[in-house]
């Protein structure tokens, strides 16, 4: 009823004459749009496919996987390759040796580079910023003009082939994880400290009673790329680890492309277990990781 | 108070705040001297010396530099570097923004899709490379599969001296999921008015894609080029996994080559003299696109 009543009334009426004359531009309009909606969805497919091509390779029987055309979905399912490909790599071990590495690491992260953040933007000193820029300038240098030095170094040490080499660094900052901490607490009010400086409260102490406790966003999205890169970490466990019962998973997955002729589906399915924790994380977290990354291009 | 007085006091804060900031920063500046200024004085002085870790380093002046001039493997490398840097960065750049206006429109499950084409980036590289040496196989891959539905019959991607290079830049844009964030954030960021004027004064969508758009976003194009040729400079795992350098050395890029001549060859003096060749060069570039960018680089009236 309502709606007959609209379309009686003169100026509903003059809108769809208005309406009738633009049926062109508005087909095209709707036709660009459907076509962005379709490239949207082929970008995403695009995507996953691999993933789709890692996990179904992963079920395959090796007569399934050396088939042209692909076999899209395998049958039967082999869920028999994941226990088989565990077993074919000490994968356990190389999980736990990951995690020896991954977990220090995370927490020298965060303890040093939030130190190290709060230094950047809450105390007021003079040479602060210029000090800061240099911290910024150390992100351009590639890791590679000092990889053979520090080998040397930590050769002399007697470090090479223990995971010191792995974790100690960590433990004195990274550009990168200072410069997302320092802008984080930059947005905290200074009415905050400067309201437990009057109640007597030392630096430390505003650190960790005052500005910690409402910095949790910030400490997972750190943690969470610190143990991202240290699991995925590949270039310093390969020069600095020496014997296989010290490889991290990283390092230790590729022994499947050492053999004369690789069994991809059991490649596959290796790949499958060891892409699994980290993409899991990145799932259940996957704000804290957005918000890491587009407060990078910020500054950009 | 005096005058005198005041200012004693005042610089006395003034170096008891220096040294607290100094407190804390300290982890940084330590591991800074440590692990950075150190290894790059000391490469500065391998660079001049023959040293296999074993026997002590010899003093040779020049010749590393000398020798790296006349090797063609080094020059191998660099050009390889230098194709790798070229096509990928920029190629790079352009896909991930046009997949982020892709991705910026107003579709039904697009939280999902941004999600999708982050996931690649969070997994560990020598998995990704394993994926892809799968996809990339001659006979049985997904991508030579997908070709043949079409008719075309597929080179043999890494195994071919004239594909392998191009394969790697192919994978690279499965990994460029944080330049489409941070590009959607940039467009999140162009204000709505802006369109509006422009729609007024009758411009098309290509106008309004070249005279605002891509205006306003020039700051995270300057940032994604920047580490995207860090990156580039650097590539190495992938290399290492799929191709070991091969095939016929045309994905022996420069970081591969020194870590070869470091830790493969002990050639230690040698392997710095490359460092440090990679460390100015590096500092070219990125001193030349800093420069540049105050030319085409918009940053909103601010400074």
């Amino acid at each position: 009823m309502a709606r007959l009543e609209l379309v009686g009334s003169p100026v509903r009426s003059q809108e769809a004459k208005l309406a009738g004359t633009l049926t062109l531009g508005r087909l095209l309009q709707r036709l660009g749009q459907l076509l962005g909606a379709m490239l949207a969805y082929l970008t995403g497919a695009a995507f996953f496919l691999p993933f789709y091509w890692m996990v179904s390779t992963a079920l395959k029987s090796p007569s399934q996987t050396f088939l042209s055309p692909p076999v899209w979905i395998p049958s039967p399912f082999v869920f028999q390759n994941f226990p088989d490909a565990v077993n074919y790599i000490p994968f356990g071990m190389y999980t736990l040796n990951t995690l020896k590495i991954a977990i220090p690491s995370v927490m020298g992260t965060l303890l040093s580079c939030s130190l190290v953040g709060y230094g950047f933007a809450r105390i007021r000193a003079p040479g602060r910023d210029f000090l800061f820029y240099i911290c910024l300038s150390t992100m351009m240098v590639p890791w590679a003009v000092t990889m053979v030095p520090v080998f040397i170094m930590f050769k002399n040490l007697g470090w090479t082939g223990t995971y010191l080499p792995l974790i100690v660094p960590h433990f004195f900052g990274n550009a990168y994880y200072i410069f997302l901490f320092r802008q984080f607490f930059l947005t905290i009010p200074m009415e905050l400290s400067d309201a437990a400086t009057v109640d007597g409260c030392s630096q430390l102490g505003i650190l960790t009673r005052v500005i910690l406790p409402l910095s949790k966003p910030i400490i997972v999205t750190v943690a969470l790329f610190e143990f991202n890169r240290a699991w995925s970490d590949y270039l310093a466990p390969l020069i600095f680890l020496q014997r296989r019962e010290q490889f991290t998973l990283a390092l230790g997955l590729t022994y499947f492309l050492d053999q004369q002729r690789p069994m991809w589906n059991l490649a596959m399915a290796a790949t499958t277990v060891a892409v699994l924790p980290v993409v899991a994380i990145f799932l259940f977290a996957q704000r804290s990781f957005i918000e890491g990354v587009t407060l990078t291009g910020l500054k950009g | 108070m005096t005058a005198r007085g005041l200012n004693y006091l005042r610089f006395r804060g003034a170096v008891r705040s220096f040294l607290v900031m100094l407190a804390f920063i300290s982890p940084w500046l330590i591991g800074f001297l440590w692990f950075f200024v150190y290894p790059t004085i000391s490469s500065l002085y391998y660079s001049f010396t023959e040293y296999n870790i074993l026997q002590p380093a010899e003093w040779v002046g020049l010749k590393n530099y000398i020798d790296l001039m006349q090797d063609p493997r080094f020059w191998n490398s660099l050009k390889n570097t230098a194709y790798y840097t070229v096509f990928s960065v920029p190629l790079n750049v352009f896909v991930a923004f046009s997949l982020a206006s892709v991705l910026n429109r107003e579709i039904p499950g697009r939280a999902v899709l941004r999600t999708l084409v982050y996931v690649p980036v969070v997994v560990p590289i020598t998995a990704t490379a394993m994926i892809w040496m799968w996809i990339f196989n001659t006979n049985w891959g997904l991508l030579n599969n997908l070709l043949a539905l079409v008719g075309i019959k597929g080179p043999a991607w890494l195994g071919s001296p004239s594909w392998s290079k191009p394969s790697l830049i192919l994978m690279q844009l499965w990994l460029i999921g944080g330049s489409i964030l941070i590009f959607l954030a940039a467009l999140q960021d162009v204000p709505r008015v802006l369109y509006e004027a422009a729609e007024v004064d009758g411009a098309g969508s290509f106008q309004k894609l070249l005279k605002i758009t891509v205006p306003m976003v020039t700051p995270a194009i300057l940032f994604t080029l920047l580490t995207g040729l860090i990156g580039a400079f650097q590539v190495f795992a992938s290399a290492w996994i799929m191709t070991n350098g091969g095939p016929l050395r045309s994905t022996e890029f420069y970081v591969l080559y020194l870590y070869n001549n470091g830790f493969k060859f002990f050639r230690m003096g040698y392997a710095s003299a490359m460092a440090w060749i990679l460390f100015v060069i590096v500092l070219i570039v990125s001193v030349i696109t800093f420069r540049s960018s105050a030319r085409w680089v918009y940053y909103g009236g601010q400074e």
